[in-house]
């Protein structure tokens, strides 16, 4: 099993990869709204390839209130 | 002044007749009898279909819920919140707790638990129907212990959970038939809260007549009928979806898909899977469309695209008039055939819409309805009648609605006021705030707008200090002030950018927090990271965007309240807009 830390790892370099940006542009606690000057709906599209690459599954009410790359990881983590 | 009006000539034949309905649930009641054999609802879970319900299953499964309310002692008049995501449960719920002669609170899901709780305490209900991960928040909120709601309905809870004294909606039904409670035109049927998280609730009390009324307006324009399938995206609290995706629809017998994903690829996918013929979006999904349209055109191969070029510029002539929906199909169908195929119309309110969007789509033979609203009114003031289609616009006055453009300018722009039978009684509990906002009976709406000579309104702006996100969400600062709290700076105030510097235009909208530093006191890096972190605790479409320092105490009232207008209109005259620095 994955550790946290490589978790996030690779979420960070998906969505520098999805939303093609420099992955050292991209911090683990960093607010991505802000960032990647994107949307919810654009977090939504992500999310489906992360879903996709760890080969779980999130509600979309699991991303409400989540904004940064470390959360995220967790919750994917918490299901792995 | 100018000022203009509609009126009801006809209506579907096959709909009820709500001339003659007193209340919600009466029509509801009569629909489930008439249309007893088509599906009112479908719910899917991204791609795998979850419920399927005609009308006459939708009366199976709600009316023991309706009898559980009676034997709970739930009254006429009594209120019952629903706090869920758009699905099947939710619909049953309203239609069980409008038998029972009950007010209905919707309530919105994506607040946070201690508002959704403050908000709960604001209506007084005495019941709240809740799903299992809303639940789990409110349970986990520090406000928790004083929850007055007598009685709690959680649904989707695994069994065995603790759910802290409430109960499982699906075990929550008894056997018998429920008494049918009537109600009259003006007794209250919902109270909806268009803001007030953290600041001054606004709960806007809607009557029967309110919504029957703004049923027979929509509908008389853009029917339903068995066999359209509405697709619920929007949530359901949000006056547009409660009435486009669930009160409309049921009185002309047609069929609910509820989606309980947003992801864009199901939304794609349900268009397809389910041949929807309407939907209503905020501009932000529908910019995503857009987006993701754009991007499949770009990847043709050029002598593909010179052919889809020359298929739209076609459709463009052949519909300059009016929507052709088939010869649309037939010229581009590959496109329509991505949308399902059966699509009349992109429902689109609430929110700025840029008319290149609304165009595109339109290009495309796939109108864009445009429509202007406000929940204090119901649902919708104005609509685009499609005669012909117009990107500028948010429409004419819909049959009934009174529109009047006060103390207009040389262009004749100034605040709309309206008049009709879906605007609200009042305020809850806020009889200084109605006075304010329903004067003579014309509702004071605060955006500024005006007529153009063939009677379609154009908005210009707001005189209030508010901003609407592409995502739908009408924001006060007020609201938001509060997680500022405690900044250590000697004051500070949120406005929405476009309240102090007043532009033609919707769109751009921004909150700005406006700070006023103690003396001697700089603006460094560590207040910047504690004004970010507290930005942070914001739900993402509730962040402010950026800061102006302003060099001057605020204006108080003699009760120490910060003068608001007086401010803005201070900074407004010295203090440049580009003075604010993005967060």
């Amino acid at each position: 099993m994955k550790t946290a830390e490589e978790t996030l790892g690779e979420i960070l370099s998906l969505a520098a990869a999805h939303f093609k940006v420099p992955r050292e542009k991209l911090h683990p606690d960093e607010d991505f709204f802000k960032t990647l000057n994107i949307n919810s709906l654009q977090t939504l599209d992500l999310l489906t390839k992360l879903e996709n690459h760890f080969h779980v599954e999130l509600p979309d009410y699991e991303l409400q209130g989540v904004s940064d790359f470390r959360t995220l990881a967790g919750k994917i983590q918490a299901r792995l | 002044m100018r000022s203009y009006q509609s009126t009801i000539n006809s209506q579907p034949f096959h709909m009820l007749d709500l001339q003659k309905y007193s209340c919600l649930g009466a029509a509801l009641r009569d629909a489930l009898e008439r249309f007893a054999g088509e599906t009112c609802l479908i719910e899917a879970d991204r791609d795998r279909e979850k419920v399927r319900l005609t009308y006459s299953d939708f009366k199976e499964v709600s009316l023991p819920l309706a009898r559980a309310l009676e034997d709970a002692e739930f009254d006429a008049g009594d209120r019952a919140a629903i706090l869920m995501t758009n699905q099947s449960k939710w619909l049953i719920t309203a239609y069980a707790i409008f038998y029972s002669g009950g007010v209905l609170v919707p309530l919105d899901y994506k607040l946070t638990a201690a508002e959704q709780l403050q908000l709960l305490e604001h209506s007084k209900a005495k019941v709240l129907v809740v799903e299992y991960y809303l639940w789990r928040a409110i349970m986990q909120s520090p406000a928790f212990n004083e929850i007055k709601t007598k009685l709690v309905l959680v649904s989707e809870a695994p069994l065995g959970a603790e759910l802290a004294g409430g109960f499982r909606w699906e075990d929550f039904k008894r056997k018998g038939a429920p008494d049918f409670v009537m109600r009259q035109r003006e007794d209250v049927a919902c109270i909806v809260y268009s803001s007030g998280t953290g600041g001054r609730p606004k709960g806007c009390v809607l009557t029967h007549e309110n919504y029957l009324e703004q049923c027979r307006a929509l509908t008389a324009w853009y029917p339903f009928w068995p066999g359209v399938r509405y697709l619920s995206i929007l949530p359901t609290n949000h006056a547009i979806d409660f009435m486009v995706g669930f009160i409309g629809p049921f009185v002309c017998g047609a069929c609910v898909v509820h989606l309980r994903t947003l992801r864009p690829e199901f939304v794609r996918d349900a268009f397809v899977r389910y041949r929807i013929t309407y939907v209503s979006l905020v501009p932000m999904i529908v910019k995503n469309l857009e987006r993701g349209l754009r991007a499949k055109f770009d990847e043709l191969p050029g002598w593909k695209r010179a052919i889809l070029n020359r298929m739209i510029r076609l459709n463009k002539v052949l519909t300059r008039a009016r929507p052709l929906p088939r010869v649309s199909r037939a010229l581009l169908p590959q496109v329509h055939r991505a949308f399902g195929g059966e699509l009349l119309a992109l429902i689109t309110g609430g929110a700025f819409m840029e008319p290149s969007s609304m165009q595109f789509f339109y290009d495309l033979g796939i109108p864009v309805v445009n429509g202007y609203g406000l929940t204090e009114a119901g649902t919708a003031l104005t609509l685009n009648d499609l005669k012909p289609f117009r990107a500028d616009t948010v429409g004419k006055p819909l049959p009934g609605v009174e529109l009047r453009v006060l103390s207009p300018n040389e262009e004749g722009i100034g605040e709309i006021a309206a008049r009709s039978k879906t605007v609200m009684s009042h305020y809850l509990d806020d009889p200084e705030l109605t006075l304010e906002t329903i004067v003579d009976g014309w509702l004071m709406t605060g955006d500024l707008g005006r007529f153009d000579k063939n009677g379609h309104v154009q908005l210009f702006g707001r005189k209030k200090n508010m901003i609407v996100t592409e995502g739908g969400k009408n924001i006060y600062p007020e609201d938001i002030e509060t997680v500022f709290d405690g900044l250590p700076v000697k004051e500070y105030c949120v406005f929405a950018a476009n309240y102090v510097w007043p532009q033609k235009e919707l769109g751009r909208e921004l909150l700005v927090i406006v700070v006023r530093l103690e003396q001697g006191q700089e603006f460094d890096s560590s207040l910047l990271q504690e004004i970010e972190a507290r930005n942070r605790k914001l739900p993402d479409f509730k962040r402010v965007g950026g800061y102006v320092i302003w060099e001057k105490d605020f204006p108080r009232t003699a009760s120490m309240k910060i003068k608001r207008q007086a401010l803005a209109e201070d900074m407004g005259k010295t203090v440049d807009r580009e003075a604010v620095v993005k967060l």
